[in-house]
């Protein structure tokens, strides 16, 4: 197994605040990796230092064997990282057809072929060919302040995805996303990115969701990595219970699975 | 020595108008979040009209010294009617908008009273030196100092001096810094903002028509003298910080003993001087000098 | 669908001509020379209507139009070089040089910070050239008479003829690239950045870069409109090139303009100017009045500019904008 991307000794601080301490990963190819922890653990810091828009304090990122700590976002998004937002970041005052056109026409262009036309018919249907990808093409010509949080975060997903990244961060993808829709919404995408065969880390917060998609899950707790294990382990491990599921919704249920807690005991801690 | 006080006395009396004027339009900023470009059409209204209610004093008989009253009165009437009449129809109907746009609006505005003052007071200039000369001359350090500049140094530390004692101890001045410091969170708090918005605005009217009003009898009021003004006192509130009353007084001070130096000693410079200051105070600290958040806490 | 002759190339093509030819045949002399003003200074409303649609206004375009304009006029006065195919690029190769330098600077700047950053270098320029006294102080100096192949003329109807048609090529010339370059990707990121710029980073581009290279290009197209004004007056002076009122005047034709289309700069220019000499024949003291007035009901009943107005009336043209945006550049 080689890692495509990997972490060593990361560190990450804030004036007296530690937002990353000693990370150490490494991520094979086509895993697909969730990320847990309680808000402020540290899981949105090690995205943003994965994709250029912190620098770490101290250790180095590598992927793909090559040395990427400290680029530019714009570099690592070249290189082949891309990543989705919690707030999906998208072109608010333009149509969904037109915020993937400038998205692949950013990610075809190299050097002065930026000059050349946006509107290309062959690139004009390889964006209603991924709209259709990701179940979003009814909204093709609707302005992006105006879509649903759920379409728009697909759209947030499915610009990522046009450069054909060879990792994939999501941050948080079901975040302000309704319980109904949820599962419809990661089905969408899980089935979308495997087409593509990428490797995949996001951020969630759902356990459920977690359970459901991912390989392989990290528990963020202050700044560190307390598990790193398969699911079925990873979520009935008492630290993981203790420091990062004790917080969730599901935590009562996740506990009395793993036989740990009587109903009401800690859950406020 | 002598050069030395001379350009101090100089820089200082010139610091102190643009430090009313500037006040005014930074409290407007601080607390509207917009950068009046009328503001200079206060100043030019202050002036023509402190010009002409001098001259009508005069004529009535009133002595000199008794025509001074003119400044006060010509100050609060324009800065409350037409600052009113201005945030009423225009400025309230903006809120919200670009803020590049609410700039150009002002703009427009600056044209229309600048043409206004036309029609009113016509094209010829206006000299008002009446309180001047009920102002003796005083000897400082064996040089002969005007005496209006020194009440006009004087009066500059009245108004600051108001204006502090207003933010800092009374409900209002409180509720103004609140906004200035963080306006989503005054709104929270029950603040009601537009009322604030509207007191502001006029206030700012009345310092701007003040700070034209008590230059007038020291020039002759003339047309499109309010241009200069304005990015003048643009590049004081840039230096010191957008929106601190802090900020206002370090500018207007770096400006006018600049300025006053400048004029003394190497005129080629005076106006390049100023604005060189202000291009290197955004490039190196575009939070100005004297940062709004870290002036006041509430 | 992209064709290299769409409807806005003929559209400009065909208007420019007509222009040309109306104003060799039928146009008396003083209206050419209206024409030839307000289209020189479209040439810079166009490369501030680029800036606008990123999101970017300065409030210190002078300084271009007045490098432009001192550039024509001190090549004549100092080296004795007065034809229009030298000076004129110059005028606009010399703002692109100091619009590219300090563009490092200023790229980094945004909303009211990048108008009064622009303002303040502006007024550098200003304070420098009112107290120049060998580029004639306040009062500024005359333009030698152009020459073009080397040819020049006393007779001004002949000379206003070939700067008119000389201002209606680079005008049209300048609108088609303008416009073709909004229809490729990199003009795509106009209103993208000015929508996210977080989101243009993580798509692979660099924002400083794509507002860098905009900036340029306002700061030669504003350069050329300095050069063309100087050479149409004949006379440059501080207060009438340099002063902020100057930039002021330019962002208020853009917001006239708006920024729906290429053509839209050189209408809104020309209402302006025709605007501008009626109110001072009809109320001399009262033609800024009229000025800020037009101003204030763009702003209110226009949010568009004039060109929202246009479409709005000829239906749907706007929908033949390749890689144009909605229209407004209001959020």
């Amino acid at each position: 197994m080689t890692a495509i991307l990997e972490a060593s000794g990361l560190n990450k601080t804030f004036g007296a605040v530690t937002a990353a301490k000693d990370i150490n990963i490494a991520v094979a190819r086509d895993e697909i990796v969730g990320i847990i922890g309680a808000n402020g653990a540290g899981k949105t810091t090690f995205v943003n230092m994965v994709t250029g828009w912190l620098t770490p304090t101290s250790g180095a990122i590598r992927f793909d064997g090559r040395d990427i700590t400290g680029l530019a976002p714009r570099r690592i998004t070249r290189l082949g990282i891309c990543r989705s937002f919690q707030v999906a970041q998208v072109f608010m005052t333009a149509t969904v057809f037109d915020n993937l056109m400038i998205a692949l026409g950013i990610a075809d262009s190299h050097g002065l072929a930026v000059l050349k036309p946006l509107r290309l018919a062959e690139r004009e249907a390889r964006a209603d060919a991924i709209l259709r990808r990701y179940r979003i093409h009814e909204y093709r010509d609707q302005v992006a302040s105006t879509l649903p949080q759920g379409i728009r975060k697909l759209l947030d997903i499915a610009m990522a995805m046009v450069a054909e990244p060879k990792i994939l961060l999501l941050d948080e993808p079901t975040s302000g996303i309704s319980v109904e829709e949820k599962f419809g919404l990661m089905d969408i995408v899980m089935s979308a990115l495997k087409e593509d065969g990428v490797t995949v880390l996001f951020v969630e917060h759902d356990m459920e969701i977690v359970e459901r998609y991912v390989g392989r899950v990290l528990a963020f707790y202050q700044g560190e990595i307390i598990c790193d294990a398969p699911p079925a382990q990873a979520l009935i491990d008492p630290k993981v219970i203790e420091f990062v599921i004790g917080d969730e919704p599901q935590g009562q249920a996740m506990r009395e699975r793993a036989g740990l807690a009587p109903a009401g005991e800690g859950s406020d801690a | 020595m002598n050069l030395a006080l001379t350009i101090l006395v100089e820089g200082l009396g010139y610091a102190s108008y643009l430090f009313i004027v500037s006040l005014g339009l930074t409290i407007i900023f601080g607390v509207l979040k917009i950068l009046n470009v009328a503001h200079g059409a206060f100043y030019a209204w202050g002036a023509y009209s402190c010009a002409f209610l001098i001259g009508e004093l005069s004529t009535m008989g009133v002595s000199d010294l008794g025509t001074m009253i003119a400044i006060p009165i010509a100050a609060l009437v324009v800065g409350v009617v037409l600052g009113s009449a201005i945030e009423r129809t225009i400025i309230r109907n903006l809120y919200g908008r670009d803020e590049v746009i609410i700039v150009l609006a002002t703009f427009g505005l600056f044209l229309v009273l600048e043409d206004v003052i036309l029609l009113v007071f016509g094209v010829d200039p206006y000299f008002a030196f009446q309180p001047t000369l009920a102002m003796p001359g005083v000897q400082i350090g064996g040089i002969y100092q005007d005496g209006y500049k020194l009440t006009m140094i004087a009066l500059s530390l009245v108004v600051g001096l108001i204006s502090w004692i207003v933010l800092n101890r009374t409900h209002w001045g409180k509720l103004v810094s609140a906004i200035i410091f963080d306006s989503e969170l005054a709104v929270a708090m029950g603040v009601n903002v537009r009322r604030v918005f509207y007191v502001v605005f006029v206030a700012g009217a009345v310092l701007g028509a003040l700070g034209g009003a008590y230059i007038a009898p020291t020039i002759s009021v003339s047309p499109g003298f309010g241009v200069e003004v304005i990015v003048l006192s643009f590049a004081v509130v840039v230096i010191g910080g957008m929106g601190s009353i802090g900020g206002a007084a370090i500018g207007a001070l770096m400006v006018g003993l600049l300025r006053a130096y400048a004029v003394l000693q190497w005129p080629e410079i005076e106006l390049f001087v100023v604005y060189a200051v202000m291009a290197a105070v955004l490039i190196f600290r575009p939070e100005g000098l004297f940062a709004p958040a870290k002036a006041r806490k509430i | 669908m992209t064709q290299f002759m769409d409807r806005t190339v003929i559209g400009l093509t065909l208007g420019f001509a007509l222009v040309a030819l109306l104003g060799v045949f039928v146009l008396p002399d003083w209206l050419m020379s209206q024409v030839l003003i307000a289209f020189s200074r479209a040439l810079a409303v166009l490369g501030l209507v680029v800036l606008w649609r990123t999101g970017l206004i300065s409030f210190g375009h002078a300084l271009y139009f007045g490098l432009g304009a001192y550039t024509v006029a001190m090549l004549g006065k100092d080296l004795g070089v007065t034809e229009v195919l030298i000076t004129l690029p110059a005028a606009g190769l010399v703002a692109a040089v100091v619009g590219f330098a300090l563009g490092f600077i200023i790229r980094k700047y945004r909303e009211i910070f990048f108008a009064m950053l622009n303002l303040a270098f502006s007024m550098v320029l200003f304070g420098i050239l009112v107290k120049t006294e060998a580029l004639g102080s306040t009062d500024g100096f005359s333009v030698e008479q152009p020459t073009l192949f080397g040819i020049g003329t006393e007779d001004s109807t002949v000379k206003l003829t070939v700067l008119f048609l000389a201002v209606c090529t680079v005008g049209w010339l300048s609108a088609v690239l303008v416009h073709r370059y909004l229809g490729s990707v990199l003009g795509s990121l106009t209103t993208a950045v000015r929508d996210n710029e977080i989101r243009v980073e993580y798509l692979g581009y660099s924002v400083a870069q794509a507002i860098h290279g905009k900036y340029v290009m306002s700061a030669a197209l504003t350069g050329l409109a300095g050069g063309f004004t100087a050479l149409a007056l004949g006379q440059v002076d501080p207060e009438s090139m340099v002063n902020w009122t100057v930039s002021g005047e330019l962002v208020f034709v853009t917001v006239l303009s708006g920024p729906g289309s290429v053509a839209a700069p050189f209408i809104g220019s020309l209402l302006f100017e025709l605007l501008r000499t009626y109110a001072f024949e009809l109320v001399p003291y009262a033609w800024q009045l009229i000025v800020g007035g037009t101003l204030l009901a763009v702003i209110f009943f226009l949010p568009g500019g004039l060109w929202s107005l246009i479409s709005k009336l000829g239906g749907r043209d706007r929908a033949a904008q390749p890689g144009g945006n909605r229209g407004e550049g209001e959020r």
